[in-house]
């Protein structure tokens, strides 16, 4: 165990973390050369193009240290979006160490506090490593006096490197090895390991990411996950080579696998604990939270006969995510589709892209929602997630919605502008005060169904990035709710209706028919894009008729290159929805989702 | 550029859609005295040229003798068909006549421009059996003319008219254009008018439409020629049609106007009625009924494929069925022949996109035929695609 040493690293986007891990990979020739390519921990297009990662990876590097002693060390790679903070906690709680990672041109910035709290929360060793020393602007006595004016670290002995160059490389190895504590735990105690992360392998089924904090497991064994009590037999256990090795077993301070049958990926839970069916642990490991969905949106396919194409990618899908959650819906827009629960709307994106890449369909999503909660006039109470399900108004007695506590760091100047922010998403009952000198710490109420759409993207904007979010969903509180219906020439549109707060509907309802007016193509008769709650016109955008299309030009004998763009315009109108008379394109579901306010 | 040797292609029997009508022949003289700042078809400067693009073409005819067998309309087009000298315009058609034949009432045009109208080029044209002139006048006022970088005066057009006529020859068509930067409706109706006065049997009237990758393209990106909305577009066009709908022409196409049904252009018609047609010269486009194809742009290596012995085409294509039906609605709807019902339905009864589009007032149905309305030919480019299927 005194070999083993489990870290992760925090960085904010573009700082360079997947370059270093890049770097630590090939410094220990874990992968030969040319097996090698860059984000090699990024296996999909979407981490690889927006430069994030979604999903934890995990690799464990053989290294001999100067002492010359051989090191296992385990980089456990984590997501760094809010949508995915349990998934992070998890990981974190897996570690006894982080690299803070700190790009020497930019300094500190915002985004990384979240996941640097997380850490300090655990109690991690936090080694600061400032990176791209050579570029010509870097500045590494600024950003070492930032590290300790800010974060309140020693910045004394952080380690100079520039990934790119391969800079200072083995002294982050050793800085590895000298500073962050090997794990403690008990072989001899009952197995108790913590799950971080679970993928899914169609050849093996669940391959389930662990930290072994006491005992040890076996091939042949029975493990028992705690919070289903559901028992496997364990096939495989091993650690995570490029790619995984077996071994004969994982024990107390280990980060490895165990695959032991699990079917899909949502037979597990992250942060469960496994332990032995036959000799359990006393109790599980603390910290596990059911991760419950908390935005909601319909999936449709464009061309209502895909549904069963949409369907079978669902299912392929599901099977690699186990937060997203979905069971059949209909639309008379739309047809036949899903109501799925995810995450966050980053999660809602990712899904959605995937979908769109991984599995080639296309695809409409209806305006997200939260979960809200009405009692009725007969005492019953009902959950709607669904507009489509909103009670007759006739009989609500009582509506409320969810509400967060959102905590928000922010540098001291941006504090007005992001009061403002959190007072025009309905925000209550602010706190404020200053962990560190010219660094706030804000605390709102607010409710949930004012930051899943684009809470984050504008506090990002508004703090030019050093803003850093967190929350956490508290009660429901009394709200005043209606339901917003989205009229295209007179006809209900049912997929676009919101339940939204009295006071924000007007607003709201101004800004889909503006944007939704953006967004559906002219045609050869105006259309009328109107808001209502019951039969109440509260909104109206008009979208002008054409009145003129034609090129009156010559085109010689060449008929090719007009019949060529006519044939792309038909592949366009393809992925419209008809509803009534009017074509409406797969962007105009999408935009009555922005809430932009400039 | 990909230079595929298409002596080998498969020679499809000519399949018109139009029962009885022989396909026509266009040829494209790549040649000008200089480029106009809003044209974006196939010219270069070098009359130089001139000799090796004829010999070209003479190579290039015979290459289609066996499968175009007789024409009925002749088209010489460019470019500038009047920068080529007397002796090599006889030379041209003597060629073509040597491999091909012709009806004994073909059609041929030949475009030209006003600033080359000498009386000899007239007598030269007559002799050689030439029987319809194209003339670019674009515009009958100096400002415009001088903003479209023409060759020429409004004074020589008319000049160049008078002579045409007093040559004998008075199947006439005018090429005009509106929408000019600086043009209003007063001078555009000034410009038909006049042009009006010289009796013409056909008028194309033409929208200045300022293409990418043409001087006016780029000056219409950089914002300095603005881009005329909408409702001033439509009312140009609707100004256009109902003025010489009231002169007594026939708005037979998006474009063009014939003063009676037989002055309509032979030529041009089969185009838009995919009556198969042959295009010799460098950028000529063709169609055999089945397939297009078009040759490569430049003179020279249009004359050095066919110096090999190749075909000097740059691709083709063999249309679909889906592709057969979207050019014959989105050229039969730029017509006032429209289409048939049944390539409009496809096959079935009218259904209720039909009916509705009958309803908006865009087309007409008459008989077993679906034919565009005015207002049909304001939406023409869209309208193609408000059919199902």
């Amino acid at each position: 165990m005194k070999q083993i040493r489990n870290f992760s690293i925090i960085a904010h986007i573009d700082h360079g973390k997947s370059t270093l891990a890049d770097r630590l990979i090939q410094f220990v020739h874990l992968v030969d050369d040319r097996q090698f390519r860059d984000q090699i921990l990024d296996s999909m297009d979407i981490e690889r193009e927006r430069g994030i990662t979604i999903k934890s990876q995990t690799v464990c590097l053989p290294y001999q240290g100067k002492d010359g002693q051989e090191y296992e060390l385990n980089l456990i790679d984590t997501p760094g979006h809010v949508d995915f903070s349990y998934e992070v906690s998890r990981a974190l709680a897996s570690c006894e160490g982080v690299l803070l990672l700190v790009d020497a041109s930019q300094g500190v910035e915002a985004q990384t506090l979240a996941n640097l709290y997380a850490a300090m929360e655990h109690d991690l060793v936090i080694i600061p490593v400032i990176n791209k020393i050579d570029l010509p602007v870097a500045d590494v006595g600024r950003v070492k006096h930032e590290i300790e004016q800010e974060l309140g670290l020693d910045a004394e002995h952080a380690v100079l490197t520039s990934a790119k160059e391969g800079i200072g490389i083995e002294e982050t190895l050793e800085a590895i090895v000298e500073r962050i504590p090997p794990p403690v735990g008990s072989t001899d105690k009952p197995l108790s390991a913590l799950i971080f992360d679970a993928q899914y392998d169609s050849f093996r089924g669940t391959i389930v990411s662990c930290r072994v904090f006491d005992g040890a497991v076996r091939p042949g064994d029975m493990i028992r996950l705690m919070s289903t009590g559901r028992t496997y037999k364990v096939e495989e256990v091993g650690i995570f080579r490029l790619p995984r090795e077996s071994r004969p077993e994982l024990t107390a301070g280990m980060v490895g696998y165990i695959i032991a049958g699990i079917k899909t990926v949502s037979d597990t839970r992250i942060g469960d604990t496994i332990t032995l069916d036959e000799n359990p642990a006393p109790e599980p490991l603390a910290g596990f939270k059911d991760v419950k969905p908390v935005v909601f949106s319909s999936i449709y396919p464009i061309a209502a006969d895909d549904y069963l194409s949409l369907k079978d990618a669902l299912e392929k899908y599901k099977l690699n995510d186990a937060a997203l959650v979905y069971q059949k819906d209909s639309s008379a827009a739309l047809g036949q589709g899903f109501r799925c629960g995810f995450l966050g709307l980053l999660h809602l994106e990712i899904v959605q892209e995937r979908l769109e890449r991984e599995f080639d369909q296309s695809i409409i999503l209806t305006v997200p929602s939260v979960q809200y909660r009405f009692t009725l006039k007969d005492g019953s109470t009902v959950v709607v997630d669904n507009p489509q399900y909103y009670p007759d108004p006739i009989d609500i007695a009582g509506s409320e919605e969810p509400y967060i506590r959102a905590t928000i760091f922010i540098p001291e100047r941006y504090v007005g502008q992001v009061m403002k922010l959190c007072m025009d998403r309905r925000g209550v009952n602010s706190r404020m005060s200053y962990p560190a000198p010219g660094r706030v710490e804000i605390i709102f109420d607010m409710p949930l169904a004012e930051v899943v759409f684009d809470f984050y993207d504008r506090l990002k904007s508004i703090t030019q990035g050093y803003g850093s979010f967190d929350y956490e969903l508290t009660e429901y509180r009394e709200s005043d709710l209606v339901k917003l219906d989205i009229l295209v020439n007179g006809e209900r549109v049912d997929a676009l209706s919101i339940i939204v707060h009295k006071e924000r509907a007007r607003e709201r309802a101004v800004r889909v028919c503006d944007n939704l007016a953006d967004e559906i193509p002219r045609h050869q008769f105006k259309i009328a894009i109107q808001g209502a709650i019951g039969g109440k016109i509260i909104s109206r955008s008009t979208i002008s008729a054409f009145r003129k299309d034609v090129t009156a030009k010559c085109y010689g004998g060449d008929i090719t290159r007009k019949r060529k763009l006519l044939e792309k315009q038909k592949r366009g109108k393809k992925r419209m929805r008809i509803i009534g008379s009017v074509e409406i394109p797969q962007s105009a579901f999408l935009a009555a989702l922005k809430v932009d306010e400039e | 550029m990909k230079m595929i040797d298409y002596n080998h292609l498969p020679v499809p029997g000519p399949r018109s859609s139009v029962i009885g009508e022989f396909p026509g022949l266009y040829i494209h003289v790549p040649f000008c005295r200089g480029k106009c700042p809003y044209c974006d078809f196939y010219s270069v400067p070098a009359l130089s040229l001139i000799d090796g693009w004829l010999a070209g073409v003479e190579q290039e005819a015979a290459q289609y003798r066996k499968q175009f067998a007789l024409f009925d309309s002749l088209y010489v087009g460019g470019g500038t068909p009047s920068v080529l000298p007397v002796e090599a315009f006889h030379r041209l058609l003597e060629a073509l006549r040597s491999r091909f034949e012709f009806a004994a009432d073909t059609e041929v045009t030949i475009e030209l421009n006003p600033e080359d109208a000498k009386a000899a080029f007239f007598k030269a044209l007559r002799s050689s059996g030439v029987n319809r002139l194209s003339f670019g006048v674009q515009s009958f006022i100096d400002g415009e003319l001088a903003f479209l970088k023409r060759r020429h005066t409004a004074r020589d057009a008319r000049v160049a008219l008078e002579k045409a006529r007093s040559a004998g020859l008075d199947n006439i068509s005018i090429d005009l254009m509106y929408l000019i930067p600086g043009q209003s409706e007063e001078s555009w109706v000034r410009t038909l008018e006049e042009a009006l006065s010289f009796e013409p049997a056909h008028l194309s009237c033409y929208q200045l439409t300022c293409e990418a990758r043409t001087p006016f393209g780029r000056m219409k990106a950089d914002g300095r020629i603005a881009v005329p909305d909408e409702e001033t577009e439509r009312r140009f066009f609707l100004l256009t049609s109902r003025f010489l709908r009231d002169h007594g022409f026939i708005h037979y196409e998006i474009s063009n106007f014939a003063r009676d049904e037989k002055s309509i252009s032979r030529h041009n018609r089969k185009y838009w009625r995919h009556v198969p047609y042959l295009g010799l010269g460098p950028a000529a486009h063709s169609f055999d009924g089945t397939m297009r194809w078009w040759n490569a742009r430049s003179v020279k290596t249009y004359c050095r494929a066919l110096a090999a012995g190749q075909r000097p085409v740059e691709d083709s294509e063999t249309l679909t069925v889906e592709q057969f039906r979207l050019e014959r609605l989105y050229l039969g709807l730029r017509t006032r022949e429209g289409v048939p019902l049944t390539d409009a339905c496809d096959g079935a009864i009218p259904v209720a996109q039909v009916a509705s589009l009958e309803k908006e007032g865009l087309i007409r149905i008459q008989g077993d035929r679906v034919l565009p309305t005015t207002e049909g030919y304001c939406v023409a480019d869209r309208l193609s695609l408000m059919f199902p299927g």
